[in-house]
């Protein structure tokens, strides 16, 4: 089969509120950083595929707000009303289907123009769930005290992964939110929704994402050593009120799929860097547990070491909606390209992304990046 | 070189103005239910879903999601599209790439809507930028009016013109069992009587808005040649957009950018050098009287001006050189997430000789086309024969 | 089964509000409508099309945008309508009186066109290449309904 690689990214700063620009303006500096970055010219590229979500932009049709931006006039672009990593995966999906070379990549959302809770209250059931007032934040709590209470895991443990969060976003300079927190700094922020306090929850975010895909022989021709797609995977679970909460089932699935193509055997001994989609903090310990990093995630995070954990700081230091998993693979790919920065993690030769859509996770996406 | 790719199964709702006896989780169930029974397939067979949805016509956020059981997606791979009109037929291309590319074999595509749960003015409104077109707006008929004037201007298309093919639609839709608006008896005076609702836009000049969903099934060579005893290849997929806002393409229908370059990509893909003689069939996403005769000319069905002529001729009735539309089209049918699927699905029922009374005699070679958003269009063709 | 057969519907009523940003782009546009009554496009430097709206890229040369030059009041009639069909308005939420004249407006000067209302409902007296100017409220808010509709001009 061939292969795809990724051959470059951008994105924008995280910020609460990007007052000055509207969508087309903003994904034009994202895409127009990328071509500069890799010098490759916008006439080069033939294929395109979006992330955005109507009900975030306030538009039928998001696309349409941004296709002359991402140089799709009379080209063939398409747009995923999904997770921003499931757009890589049908990039990743047209380069292997050998019509395409290039294949620009691109999630943008201004969580600020809407009302996140009113929008969110959406995915709900309407018949027998959304009378009752849920949104997204109400459903994670639900989620995070059905498995804090399988898994024996106390506030304090949850706090742990967002004290390492801000940390790490100390040296993230695209980061909405850093700090140095305690424990007890987290414990005291507001209280959400029980158990989940701000500092646990992604805040509202905007911004701007794009990668450059390119087949193998394409990559080859511009690096020595191009970051390749390893493995992908991807898995829809069943709604939030027909499945165990406390199991992130459909995670463990995508997973297996992708450490299966990759040819991983040992994730937590192969994979040195990875950065994961979690909204709240407890999706994080999940998700360490699902992808089969750690049997224990709570003592992962409390080590020191565990820094190759989202090294970003993730999604609570930051968050567009829709843009969470597609920037998850920006930092993935810059850790194997080297241009992490002060977040690098030495020598990282393998990566994982992950991404989730839906409510609690419903639906999970992973990808493998490995650099020769 | 891309992997050979075939649909082997279609299913289809019955389309109706309002489906009050389902919710949208039972109406892609009926849908999906038949499309496997079509291959005899169960889910099992199935390695993925892609699903097509307009949710802001629902007023739904992710509502594939919830409706997960309905399409039997379960612990399976997924991805939903929204691209407008056009989203079908996005669908029914990221079928084709997913199993071209070799991720999966056996790719199942989705699309649904109903359209009477929602408010479908607001939904339309909004495809308006909020800034430079919603403030101005009247609407998708006042769209399609101000572009029907424009054509009418270059081309000298007529009035009656249009109106015939509206007869045609609502004829051929008598044909097709699962088609919304079936008229037997409907006449070129009855379009021409119908209240104006823009100028030169009468009532049976559009589409209706309609509850309805359709699945296919797209297959790897091996697979496709052992489930289906006449599979309807893929020779061709393409896609072209426009600018970014309404008035940026300069003619309008009567030169339409983005078809005409996804249409001769195609071609050029399909080998294709006469269409008019080279299809048999072509199942295109026409919208409103008008188009369809804007598409004849830009699809290069005939020459420029000569829209009006093709439909006078009866080029493209049931019995004509070019049949389009023998299901009826957009203007009989139209639950807008599913149409450009029901398009792909309707060309491949004429290739796997499936299409019953519709049916197209000896359809070797078929064109499917989705339209929507700011004028952007998918061409997808189809043929008997292996690429 | 028959469209009477007697199932439940449950009502909702969404109501959700949005702050779009205009962008650098378009504030520059409607500043200048709103305080000097004009209108401005950008230009492309390579192929030379003026785009209105304005924008941060040629989408067919795809090259940044910079070069703003004046564009109107007057413009040419691309495709017309008389709309007869209620209509809520978005932007007040109450149904538009019909009928009312739209069309697609090409600025002088300008290579792209923007829609807007015609003063004139009588569809005899509307058709495509007709000349048309743009009639400004008098009390400007930085808004395309800064513009009250395009006039038609005598030939």
């Amino acid at each position: 089969m061939r292969r795809v690689a990724i051959i470059g990214a951008a994105q924008t700063r995280f910020e609460a509120r990007k007052a000055s620009l509207a969508y087309n303006e903003l994904v034009y500096g994202v895409v127009r950083e990328l071509l500069d970055r890799t010098g490759i010219s916008m006439r080069e590229i033939e294929s395109m595929v979006t992330a955005s979500q109507d009900a975030y932009d306030g538009k039928t049709i998001s696309g349409m707000a941004i296709n002359e931006v991402v140089g799709a006039y009379l080209k063939s672009e398409a747009k995923v009303a999904a997770d921003g990593l499931q757009a890589l995966l049908y990039g990743v999906a047209r380069i292997l289907s050998g019509e395409f070379d290039l294949t620009l990549v691109v999630a943008h959302c201004k969580e600020s123009e809407g009302q996140s809770s009113a929008i969110t209250s959406l995915m709900f059931d309407p018949f027998v769930q959304r009378p009752l007032g849920l949104d997204e934040l109400t459903a994670a709590a639900l989620q995070a005290r059905c498995y804090c209470r399988k898994r024996r895991i106390t506030s304090e443990d949850m706090a742990l992964v967002a004290v390492k969060a801000h940390r790490q976003a100390l040296k993230n300079p695209y980061a909405q939110r850093a700090g140095e927190f305690t424990v007890e700094d987290v414990l005291a922020s507001p209280l959400l929704a029980d158990p989940i306090h701000e500092l646990e929850a992604a805040p509202r975010s905007d911004g701007a994402c794009a990668l450059l895909l390119a087949s193998e022989e394409r990559a080859r021709r511009l690096v020595d050593r191009p970051v390749c797609i390893a493995g992908i995977g991807n898995c829809t679970d069943a709604y939030w009120t027909e499945r165990d909460l406390a199991e992130a089932r459909a995670l463990q699935e995508a997973a297996r799929r992708a450490y299966t193509m990759a040819g991983i055997s040992d994730p937590a001994r192969e994979i040195d860097v990875v950065e994961i989609s979690a909204r709240y903090a407890h999706e994080e310990l999940m998700a360490i547990e699902a992808l089969g990093l750690h049997a224990s995630p709570v003592e992962l995070i409390a080590r020191d070491r565990a820094s190759f954990i989202t090294p970003s700081g993730g999604p609570l230091c930051g968050n567009p909606p829709t843009v969470s998993g597609l920037v998850r693979a920006v930092e993935a790919y810059w850790q194997l390209s080297g241009e992490a920065g002060a977040r690098q993690v030495e020598g990282a030769r393998v990566a994982l992304a992950h991404g989730a859509g839906g409510i609690c996770g419903q639906n999970q996406t992973v990808v493998i990046l490995r650099r020769e | 070189m891309p992997r050979r790719v075939a649909i082997i199964a279609t299913g289809q709702t019955k389309h109706t103005a309002r489906r009050l006896d389902v919710n949208i989780r039972e109406l892609i169930t009926e849908a999906v239910t038949r499309a496997l029974q079509d291959a005899d397939l169960t889910m099992r067979d199935i390695d993925a879903v892609l699903l097509g949805n307009m949710e802001p016509f629902e007023g739904f956020l992710f509502p594939e999601l919830w409706a997960v059981e309905g399409w039997g997606g379960y612990m399976k791979p997924s991805v939903k599209f929204n691209t407008g009109g056009t989203v079908g037929t996005t669908t029914a291309i990221a079928a084709y790439y997913y199993v071209a590319s070799g991720i999966y074999d056996v790719v199942m595509a989705v699309g649904f809507e109903k359209q009477s749960e929602g408010h479908t003015q607001t939904a339309i409104t909004t495809v308006g930028d909020p800034i430079w077109e919603r403030s101005v707006m009247a609407g998708a008929i006042g769209n399609f009016a101000v572009m029907a004037t424009t054509y009418m201007h270059e081309s000298g298309v007529t009035e009656e013109q249009a109106a015939k093919a509206a007869v045609k639609a609502r004829r051929n839709a008598c044909l097709n069992e699962y088609a919304h608006l079936q008229m037997p008896d409907i006449t070129v005076e009855d379009v021409l009587r119908s209240e104006v609702l823009a100028y030169p836009v009468k009532r049976l000049d559009m589409c209706p808005q309609s509850d309805g969903a359709v699945a296919v099934i797209f297959a790897e060579e091996s697979k496709a040649q052992r489930l289906a005893p006449r599979p309807a290849w893929i020779r061709a997929v393409a896609t072209a957009h426009e600018q970014q806002y309404m008035g940026d393409s300069p003619k309008r229908l009567a030169e339409m950018r983005s078809l005409i370059a996804a249409s001769r990509r195609a071609y050029q893909a399909a080998g294709i050098t006469n269409p008019r003689k080279e299809l048999d069939v072509a199942e295109i996403y026409e919208v409103a009287s008008f188009a369809e005769l804007a598409m004849y000319e830009n699809l290069g069905f005939c020459d420029r001006g000569e829209g009006g002529k093709l439909i006078d001729m009866g080029v493209t009735e049931l019995t004509g050189e070019l049949p389009v539309n023998p299901s009826g089209g957009v203007m009989s049918t139209n639950p807008i997430g599913a149409t450009a699927l029901i398009r792909v699905a309707e060309a491949a029922l004429q290739i796997m000789g499936k299409a019953g009374r519709r049916q197209v005699e000896g359809a070797r070679m078929a064109l499917a086309t989705g339209y929507g958003g700011n004028a952007w269009t998918d061409v997808m063709i189809l043929s008997q024969e292996k690429p | 089964m028959s469209e009477e057969s007697p199932t439940l519907r449950v009502d909702f009523l969404l109501d959700t509000e949005y702050q779009y940003a205009v962008g650098q782009y378009g504030t520059r546009f409607f500043t200048e409508l709103r305080d000097h009554a004009r209108f401005v496009g950008v230009q492309c430097l390579e192929c030379g099309r003026v785009y209105v709206p304005p924008r941060p890229v040629c989408g067919i040369c795809y090259r940044e945008l910079q070069e703003w030059v004046e564009v109107g009041p007057g413009g040419t009639i691309v495709g017309w309508t008389v709309v007869r069909i209620p209509f809520i308005d978005p932007m007040t939420g109450e149904q538009r009186p019909v009928p009312y004249g739209f069309a697609i407006v090409r600025l002088d000067g300008a290579s792209t066109s923007l829609y807007h209302f015609l003063d004139e409902t009588d569809e005899r007296k509307i058709r495509v290449g007709q000349r048309v100017c743009a009639v400004f409220r008098e009390k400007r808010e930085g808004s395309l309904r800064d513009v009250l509709h395009f006039r038609l001009l005598e030939e």
